[in-house]
């Protein structure tokens, strides 16, 4: 008894505390991370042994035409995905959560009805607008006719085109989405104190103007934030695409981006054995590259702009 | 400077323009789920009405897909991943803002990793380890997966929370001889708003995803129904009233639980997001 008091006890409450968080944590997200990063390493050497190949899965991703050709272009249509989302879906956010912070009467209805569709699996999503802009359904063929496209291939079938799908796909996600980065913006403006926004106004600043020069400056931070959430779900989406355009990315893999890509080389498709071998190697670099982004955000702007006070 | 009700006049005009773009698919989808054939093909945007209303639809639903089941699946998972994720996060959070340990930072770092790497690409590393244990096709495997993708931001957000809590009150309870559990359980309540908002928020990813689903538990058993959704739309392709049957069913479940934790789920979106 005497030696217990003297020495301090091990403390069992941390380890009852932590213990059951940190274990799920690193089994089922850490280990199997770092399984997947050893297991690109890695490549089948027939009769189900395996041979550590070093890098050779990313070289053979990046340089033979077999995967290089395909790679890139499910590269190419996310940066062009993460592209409309950034030029469309966060200015109208930013435009919306704009026009709400003034307290129009009735805000927060607007809010909870323009919230609604991130609520809904992309699944759903996918499938209702496949069905609205189907040439089978026709709902907006009296539309087109009326804006002299009614003849226009690409506008009839705007999802079976290659020219037009990606597009119109990445307007569905924003349309999906809007709301997530609409909230975000809404709560940092909400934050702005108002004298600031007075005291300009008393000044005899208009509306726009306020808004330039007193309130963006100060949500600068979650401008930041915004971008690199939309950067990583946009790296990491797969849901829309394989629900309306199947494991394919059709058509003509138009639509493929990297979860898609990701998806087959690891499960295969049509007479193409999965490779999980190979979709650990993907899976690797699309964790470079959102790890290059985080960086980039983490130094490149919060160290800049996070500074900003109110 | 232009007077204030036209502003305001415009801002009503872009923000029902908005909710309108929003509603309109949403809208469109349900009315036709409850009409005939001939009638969702001839005039999509008309209501149903007595002549056109038909439950054609929700019957071949009801006979080819097992969708009670899936909801109970969705909601299974859902729930059990959402107590682990808000408990363990709760213990987590509660031990790495009350006490100073040699490894608070390290861990505090460890466990943030979570928040800005999406668990999916550890998928291949994850099939491998569920497939050993012989856990696929079980709803154990998604709770599980659920959780571990949920705790990070758990963590972070009910630390801070637990962080601001004034200490008068638990070193008081220390004195009379409570045990550090005592004090948890006695500061729990404490943070019960942050408990609710950790739970909207971690709630609709768990809810929607469609990946693990398909690949950990794709057996017709455990599908959850957003997958189940996903592969009645894709064999039943021609069949619109079944299509937009299974669509309206599937959308249901989760607007109404948007509508009772929209407080909850707006608050929780815009903490995590607080620096």
């Amino acid at each position: 008894m005497e030696h217990a008091m003297k020495r301090k006890p091990f403390p069992w409450h941390l380890v009852v505390f932590l213990a059951p968080a940190v274990l799920v944590y690193t089994v089922f997200m850490i280990y199997p991370m770092v399984a997947s990063l050893t297991f690109s390493l890695f490549q089948d050497a027939g009769n189900g042994r395996q041979v550590f190949v070093g890098l050779g899965n990313y070289v053979r991703l990046l340089t033979d035409p077999l995967w290089r050709d395909p790679f890139w272009n499910a590269f190419r249509n996310n940066l062009i995905f993460f592209a409309v989302h950034m030029t469309v879906q966060n200015p109208v956010a930013l435009l919306l959560a704009a026009l709400l912070v003034t307290r129009v009467r009735g805000a927060w209805i607007y809010r909870t009805v323009i919230f609604t569709p991130a609520i809904l699996s992309a699944v759903l999503i996918g499938f209702a607008w496949k069905l609205i802009l189907s040439p089978t359904w026709g709902i907006w063929l009296p539309l087109l006719d009326r804006l002299g496209l009614g003849d226009n291939e690409v506008a009839v079938a705007l999802l079976g085109n290659p020219s037009s799908a990606l597009l119109t796909l990445s307007l569905i996600s924003v349309w999906q989405n809007v709301g997530i980065p609409m909230m975000l913006f809404l709560a940092a403006l909400i934050r702005v104190p108002r004298e600031l926004v007075e005291a300009a106004q008393v000044d005899g600043a208009t509306g726009w103007r306020v808004f330039w020069n007193v309130q963006f400056p100060l949500i600068l931070p979650t401008v930041g934030i915004v971008a690199i959430l939309t950067f990583i779900g946009n790296f990491n989406a797969f849901d829309l695409i394989y629900a309306t355009q199947g494991a394919l990315a059709g058509p003509n893999f138009a639509t493929d981006i990297l979860g898609t890509f990701f998806f087959r080389t690891f499960f295969g498709f049509q007479l193409r054995p999965g490779d999980p071998h190979m979709g650990a190697t993907v899976a690797g670099v699309m964790l470079l590259i959102i790890l290059t982004g985080v960086l980039l955000y983490l130094y490149g702007w919060q160290r800049r702009v996070g500074e900003v006070q109110y | 400077m232009r007077p204030r009700w036209l502003s305001g006049l415009a801002a009503h005009a872009v923000l029902l323009g908005y909710s309108l773009l929003v509603l309109f698919p949403i809208v469109l989808v349900f009315q036709n789920s409850f009409k005939d054939q001939m009638a969702i093909f001839a005039e999509p945007l008309r209501p149903p009405t007595p002549e056109t209303f038909s439950l054609e639809g929700y019957r071949t639903l009801f006979e080819v897909a097992n969708f009670p089941r899936y909801f109970l699946n969705s909601l299974t998972v859902t729930v059990a991943s959402l107590f682990l994720i808000v408990f363990l996060g709760a213990m987590a959070g509660f031990a790495l803002a009350e006490y100073r340990f040699r490894l608070n930072t390290f861990l505090s770092l460890y466990l943030a990793l979570g928040i800005m790497v999406p668990i999916r690409l550890g998928t291949v590393g994850l099939l491998r380890l569920m497939a050993a244990w012989h856990m696929v096709n079980t709803l154990t495997a998604l709770v599980l997966v659920y959780t571990a993708m949920g705790l990070p931001l758990s963590i972070f957000v009910l630390s801070r929370f637990f962080a601001q809590l004034p200490p008068d009150f638990k070193d008081a309870a220390r004195v009379d001889g409570a045990s550090e559990y005592r004090v948890f359980w006695m500061v729990l309540p404490l943070v019960r708003p942050a408990l609710g908002t950790v739970a909207a928020i971690s709630m609709i990813p768990i809810w929607n995803d469609l990946w693990f689903p398909l690949i950990l538990a794709p057996s017709d058993r455990t599908k959850t129904i957003v997958l189940g959704a996903q592969v009645f739309l894709g064999q039943f392709l021609n069949d619109w009233q079944a299509v937009l049957a299974a669509l309206s069913l599937a959308m249901i479940p989760a607007v109404l639980l948007y509508l009772v934790f929209s407080k909850q789920l707006i608050r929780g979106l815009t903490a995590g997001a607080v620096k």
